[in-house]
């Protein structure tokens, strides 16, 4: 799979670098700053991109501006977003455009190596992987989740983060004949149609959530 | 609509008219007070040596003078001439009636300036008031003449250019005559009025000097107050840094030393140790997002004012709307002092409010920053009360800014801060829209 990876910090680019080859992917291009990373997406028009928010010349949000642009002119494009902090509304405006894969994650998540190639490759293969953080900013503002049991919220929350039935069985230690049941439920009680296609249904959440 | 408009645009000059030739009334009786203040301070200073008596009256007549010229100020500001107070500010500590009462007295140049004022002050109220009095008197008896006419049942009178009514054509004549002498004086008594407070402008504003030294005077105090408060935000800092993230480092690398001892002879316990580890380089970290989100959140810097409260807005557990219009960007510590004082104010409503639904309107026009927080809580939201309120406002006098807070009991609780200053070249940004 082939990867392009927009970083400022030379250790972590290398390290980014490093262990996406380590799990053989193809790294195409790496960017240091945000003026180069709109050509090197149209140019390589890679299977997933991993994009740093935050890029020089200005350090404030070109990477994100970089990942929508580049969204717009090839619909579906994979993207990966890391960033020292996460931000519901960046979420949103990554959400914008709903088709193919989108991630955003804390830089942090990096250091759980598995854990973050899943996300990776989850993206790349158009899922989604959102930060848990996000969605617990986003569950927390949320009322009218009260109609949800504790496991379903749970459920819910994990769904939210982009997660397959099979990997949130495994997360949770519980059949995944139950996660689904637990699913159907949400959908139900939150109004949300049901889908089988997992990104999907995390976009359904979230827009639930949004709202 | 048009007739509804013209309507109120009738009722605005009819109440200013007559506001107007109210307040050149009043005009007329407080000159006659401007001449006794006078010769009472001419009296008081006249008397100066004598011993005991001049020290206490001149300071006493002053007081009324300043009470005379206060009420002139006032005046005038409700018509929309500004007039601040040039006074220098009273010493510490001083006696009522004693030396230092007269000298601060008599060497404030604004207490000559208010003497040299009560004379052509009162000429000049006088003049205006009679002349729109006069006018006024001489339209009403225009309205009221056939009436009075009847009622006096023959004679002979005249009206403007019906001078000398034989008939009742010509007293009838008199009422278009009256009303227009009526209309010109309702208009006229509004600028009469303003010339009256521009001529007392002149002589009770303070001077350019005065201006910088009441200027210099709460600038000390705002540098003071901001001053103060970068040093407790330091402290703050310093505090969290040392006991939070820093103790946390020290822990880590322990764990890690302990690991690397570990290693060889027991694996197993090593894996463990390193797994903590993370997990304490974790909470490191969670605990410097929240340290950096409190000195300047990352959105701020990223997206500005707008962007930043639009993310806090999201992070709320309560509807509110966002209306923004900032077309470009504020300079940094402006920005920031606006990003905190709107938090502040949300985060003192979702504690205090008991609110269903709120609004923020951001606004920059004409070199001022508004920025408006509404909601429809409990109300009665007292500045007094807690130190949010005033934490805000020291945050905001570094930049110039003001907060009115109004919070009747029941609500809706609105509180409006306003801060001179620039904006920079507008930046080309998402579009999103409101929470």
């Amino acid at each position: 799979m082939r990867a392009v990876i927009a970083e400022d910090h030379a250790l972590l680019r290398d390290g980014l670098t490093r262990l996406l080859q380590a799990f053989e992917f193809e790294v195409v291009a790496v960017v240091d700053n945000g003026p180069a990373l709109l050509p090197a997406l149209t140019e390589h028009r890679p299977d997933v991109a991993v994009l740093d928010v935050r890029l020089p010349p200005t350090f404030t949000d070109e990477g994100l501006q970089a990942a929508i642009a580049a969204r717009a002119v090839i619909p579906g494009l994979p993207v990966l977003m890391l960033s020292q902090h996460v931000e519901p509304l960046y979420a949103r405006e990554l959400l914008s455009s709903p088709h193919g894969g989108i991630g955003y994650l804390l830089k942090d998540r990096v250091s759980h190596v598995g854990e973050f190639v899943d996300a990776v490759r989850r993206v790349a293969s158009g899922g989604t992987a959102m930060d848990p953080e996000v969605i617990t900013q986003l569950l927390a503002r949320r009322e009218p989740l009260a109609v949800l049991t504790a496991r379903e919220q749970e459920v819910l929350g994990e769904m939210a983060q982009g997660r397959s039935n099979a990997a949130i069985a495994t997360k949770l230690c519980i059949a995944e004949k139950s996660v689904s049941k637990h699913i159907n439920n949400i959908l139900n009680k939150l109004d949300l149609p049901p889908s089988d296609d997992d990104n999907r249904r995390v976009l359904a959440v979230l827009a639930y959530l949004n709202s | 609509m048009k007739v509804h408009e013209s309507v109120r645009w009738v009722g605005r000059w009819l109440r200013r008219g007559v506001a107007g030739v109210l307040r050149g009334g009043a005009s007329i009786g407080l000159a006659l007070t401007n001449i006794g203040l006078l010769a009472m301070t001419l009296v008081a200073l006249a008397m100066t040596p004598v011993p005991y008596l001049g020290l206490a009256l001149v300071p006493w007549t002053m007081t009324l003078v300043r009470m005379r010229t206060d009420l002139e100020r006032r005046r005038a500001s409700t018509i929309g001439v500004l007039v601040s107070r040039p006074y220098h500010p009273r010493p510490p500590g001083l006696v009522a009636g004693g030396w230092q009462h007269f000298r601060w007295t008599v060497t404030d140049p604004a207490t000559w300036r208010d003497l040299a004022w009560l004379g052509p002050g009162a000429l000049v109220g006088l003049g205006l008031g009679l002349i729109d009095t006069l006018i006024t008197l001489y339209g009403l008896m225009g309205v009221t003449l056939i009436p009075v006419w009847i009622w006096l049942g023959t004679g002979w009178f005249g009206y403007g250019v019906t001078w000398s009514a034989g008939n009742w054509t010509d007293a009838l004549f008199c009422l278009p005559q009256g009303a227009v002498v009526l209309a010109v004086a309702l208009s006229v008594a509004p600028w009469l009025r303003r010339v009256d407070a521009l001529f007392a402008r002149l002589f009770l504003a303070p001077t350019r000097s005065t201006q910088l030294r009441l200027r210099v005077t709460q600038l000390t105090a705002t540098r003071a107050d901001t001053v103060d408060a970068q040093a407790a935000e330091l402290r703050r800092i310093e505090r969290d840094l040392h006991d939070g993230v820093q103790a946390r480092l020290v822990s880590l690398s322990l764990i890690i030393g302990l690991a690397d001892e570990l290693i060889d002879h027991n694996p197993a316990g090593a894996h463990k140790l390193l797994a903590e580890a993370r997990e304490s380089s974790g909470t490191a970290m969670v605990e410097l997002r929240h340290l950096v989100r409190g000195i300047h959140p990352p959105v701020l810097a990223e997206r500005g004012l707008a962007g930043a409260v639009q993310a806090l807005v999201l992070s709320l557990p309560l509807a509110l709307t966002v209306e923004v219009d900032l077309p470009g960007r504020l300079d940094a510590p402006v920005e920031a002092a606006a990003y905190f004082a709107v938090a502040e104010t949300l985060t003192n409503m979702i504690r205090h409010s008991r609110a269903r639904t709120g609004s923020v309107s951001l606004r920059h026009t004409a070199g001022l920053l508004t920025m408006v927080v509404a909601d429809d809580g409990a109300g009665a939201a007292d500045p007094a009360a807690g130190t949010g309120l005033s934490g805000i406002q020291r945050r905001l006098a570094a930049f110039d800014g003001t907060i009115t807070l109004s919070s009747p009991p029941g609500g809706p609780t609105v509180i409006t801060m306003e801060v001179p200053c620039a904006l920079s070249s507008p930046r080309t940004m998402p579009s999103s829209g409101t929470g």
